[in-house]
């Protein structure tokens, strides 16, 4: 603790070298946070998927439809406690660019499974009394500067015509990785505007299975009462599902991977040419310590403690920017489920940021150590 | 008076350890930069090449997409009536098409994944000419037989030529693949129209798009008046290049947002590292670029000299990055098509257009690290830096 004077000293005595190595480690841990929430948005589906759901579409495809009357027979299969249905309306508002998922549900049974979505319940009861209301998440809610009451209009696509909704409430996540991007209205209503075709289809069933049932069970259970109808059905957890659409998304995982390794060789190839540059600079007044009586370990121990200490400030600094700049919302306008840098990331790139100065400060600290007093002082 | 090149070269090989880690700082970002343009340009290449200059596509007004569009008999009929489309040898180059998507296993993962089903009839392959059969034949009008592209057929378990697929409970049979081009309906299979209205349990006589070769190459606006004065065409004509240009931009925004966002940040880490090198440059050079000055070259020619050295080291790992990109160009990945929700395979593009931005973003890295230090280099008192000799 004595020497945090002469610590503090050798990182002010080139003031614009410590900023930019500072700000090197800064902004490699802004850049590694930044992917950690990138990739944790592409998974937010598999992460956020409740464990007791699964989810029923029609074996041909998710886009083909199942009969309104699945449920009743859903609601026979031992292990069922509850089952809702949505439909993907798809529809647009004002522009294509604006997008935002769509939901027609079955309100009495939705919000009875979906429990990490949060909504008042004076507007859920505002909801279900209005045929043409609709519940809408944070984030769009945010983005578009909809209020509790507001018209919505939106262009069917699926179902063609022009759809008016009255924003009945807005919901919030119990969990900050929570999709606040939805959009629900009631599937009563679309039913009495759509098509025949559609009236009585729905796009897939959710089940939540009774406490202790065995998922797996219940799913195979589901595909065989329904095995060789007209709509065959394939069931599957919602994690499930929902990782077979981040596969579809292509490899980010190898994407991050790739990036973040660039970044850190490149930034333990700049920090420890940094380090090296300031050892050689100080080779005479390590030699003087070594003279007064420093003993070699202590002297790896400054220069190691100099470099990691670097690492920790601008690792902190970085760390704290990405936190702010996630704390703004996705960057790409509703194309993410959330944006969310999860604690984990964030021990994650602190571990990480000490490693590099650790690594880094290595060399220059042995070289410190080795350094002969003798052929030093006659460099001077 | 500038001064001469070699004194840049010999003061950068001199210094190779640190000009080392601020070109491949600089090469790293324009990497990264390089390759997520390219994924862009490769999704948007892979859908803009689906269309041609040449045909119009023909959809429900309002339709967002193929998906969810629909076009009756009647306009059909219309369509293929209409002065302004080309007719062949067996009449009109009008080709009605229905598409859905069917989940079928990957190779990679064996999960599931979304593959488009385009219904055509045999006038598609005179309407999209890019087509080519490659291997075996195209399927029999008629016959539950299908036809893979050539992504699709290397990205799914169980459609290579002669296997079996079952699709919505009715059995059917590979019979050839065809080549798109490196286009959309590369990842697609084609089958016959009507047989697929059939086993999706859709309305017969209704197909979801039509694309119709053009008489001439801008019909297209003659045709939308046309079918505005038909109270049957509640249509929208579009020129093929355009619709799929439009059903790509939502990705091609999101690629491009993403990873400019990264490529910016990993940026400033090697404008850090530049700035830190020529700061190094400078300090250690003090009494040279003072003999310098004192040999009579004036503060213009030293600062253009500090940043001429700058724009070297940038442009090195320009070069690095765009070679350590380029061998991407040509590489097939996949990701989803959230127009449609099947899943797309398309190829990295590494064009020169790609490659010049990586240059243009290398040299002003190399701007903005190496001028500081050049006005600081230029700022170095003589008189001072001489007297420590």
């Amino acid at each position: 603790m004595k020497f945090l004077p002469l610590l503090f000293a050798n990182l002010t005595r080139r003031k614009v070298r410590t900023t930019l190595t500072l700000g090197s480690f800064a902004v490699a841990l802004f850049l590694f946070c930044l992917l950690v929430t990138i990739r944790a948005a592409f998974n937010q589906g598999v992460e956020a998927a409740g464990a007791d759901r699964i989810l029923v579409i029609n074996k041909v495809s998710m886009i083909q439809p199942l009969p309104i009357a699945y449920r009743e027979r859903l609601m026979r299969v031992p292990g069922v406690k509850e089952a809702t249905f949505a439909n993907w309306f798809g529809g647009v508002y004002q522009d294509e660019k604006n997008f935002f998922p769509q939901f027609a549900v079955d309100a009495e049974t939705y919000r009875t499974i979906y429990t990490e979505f949060l909504v008042s319940p004076e507007e859920w009861q505002a909801f279900l009394a209005d045929k043409q209301g609709a519940v809408v998440g944070k984030a769009t809610a945010d983005r578009f500067g909809w209020k509790v009451g507001d018209r919505i209009p939106i262009k069917g696509a699926i179902f063609p015509g022009d759809w008016e909704f009255n924003l009945r409430g807005i919901y919030t996540g119990r969990r900050p990785n929570d999709d606040l991007t939805q959009f629900w209205f009631r599937w009563d209503y679309l039913k009495e505007k759509a098509p025949p075709w559609a009236q009585n289809n729905v796009g897939w069933y959710t089940v939540r299975i009774a406490p202790g049932a065995d998922s797996v069970k219940v799913a195979k259970a589901i595909d065989e009462l329904f095995a060789n109808s007209a709509w065959e059905t394939r069931t599957q957890s919602e994690s499930a599902f929902m990782a077979s659409f981040v596969e579809q998304m292509g490899n980010i995982e190898f994407l991050m991977v790739a990036i973040g390794s660039v970044v850190f060789f490149t930034l333990l190839l700049v920090t420890g040419n940094t380090m090296a540059t300031s050892v050689r600079e100080r080779t005479g007044e390590l030699a003087i310590l070594k003279t007064v009586g420093f003993t070699d370990t202590s002297v790896l121990a400054l220069v190691l403690i100099e470099s990691v200490l670097v690492a920790a400030i601008g690792g902190a600094l970085g760390i704290g920017l990405a936190k702010i700049f996630t704390l703004g919302g996705d960057p790409t306008k509703g194309m993410l489920a959330s944006f969310y840098l999860p604690p984990a990331g964030i021990a994650a790139g602190a571990g990480l940021s000490l490693s590099v100065g650790l690594i880094a400060g290595l060399l220059p600290a042995l070289g410190a150590m080795r350094l002969q007093v003798v052929d030093a002082l006659r460099r001077l | 008076m500038a001064l001469p090149l070699i004194y840049n070269l010999e003061s950068v090989r001199v210094r190779w350890a640190s000009t080392v880690v601020a070109v491949l700082g600089i090469a790293g970002s324009v990497g990264v930069f390089v390759a997520m343009l390219a994924l862009a340009r490769g999704f948007q290449a892979a859908l803009v090449s689906s269309g041609s200059d040449r045909n119009a596509m023909v959809r429900r007004a309002g339709a967002t997409s193929e998906m969810d569009s629909a076009i009756t008999l009647d306009q059909l009929r219309a369509i293929e009536d209409s002065a302004e489309v080309a007719r062949g040898a067996d009449g009109p180059l009008v080709s009605p098409e229905v598409v859905v998507v069917a989940a079928l296993p990957l190779k990679k993962s064996g999960t599931d994944a979304n593959v488009q089903l385009r219904g055509v009839s045999l006038k598609a392959l005179a309407v999209h000419d890019k087509v080519k059969v490659v291997e075996g034949r195209f399927f029999t009008p008629g016959l539950f037989e299908l036809t893979v592209g050539k992504n699709a057929r290397d990205a799914y378990r169980g459609v290579a030529v002669g296997d079996d697929v079952k699709l919505g409970g009715t059995s059917w049979k590979v019979v050839g693949s065809f080549d798109a081009g490196g286009s959309a309906f590369d990842s697609e299979i084609w089958c016959d129209a009507n047989l697929l209205n059939a086993t999706y349990q859709r309305p017969t006589g209704i197909h979801q798009s039509v694309a119709a070769r053009l008489a001439e190459g801008d019909a297209v606006p003659a045709l939308e008046r046309r079918f505005a004065a038909d109270p049957r065409m509640k249509v929208r004509v579009e020129r093929e290049t355009d619709y799929y240009l439009r059903a790509s931009q939502q990705m091609t925004t999101f690629i491009t947002v993403l990873g400019s966002l990264v490529a910016l940040v990993m940026a400033l880490g090697a404008v850090f590292a530049a700035l830190n090198t020529m700061y190094s440059a400078v300090a250690e050079r003090s009494r040279e670029i003072a003999t310098i000055r004192a040999l009579g070259f004036g503060e213009g020619a030293v600062v253009l000299s500090f940043v001429i050295e700058a724009l070297l080291v940038a442009l090195a790992g320009g070069i690095v990055g765009c070679l350590a990109a380029l061998p991407l160009n040509g590489l097939v990945t996949q990701t989803l098509n959230f127009q449609t929700f099947s899943h797309l395979s398309f190829a990295f593009r590494v064009t020169p257009e790609v490659v010049g931005w990586g240059i243009a973003f290398a040299l002003l890295m190399g701007l903005v690290g190496g001028l500081p230090p050049a006005v600081r280099a230029a700022r170095v008192p003589v008189v001072v830096a001489l007297r420590d000799l």
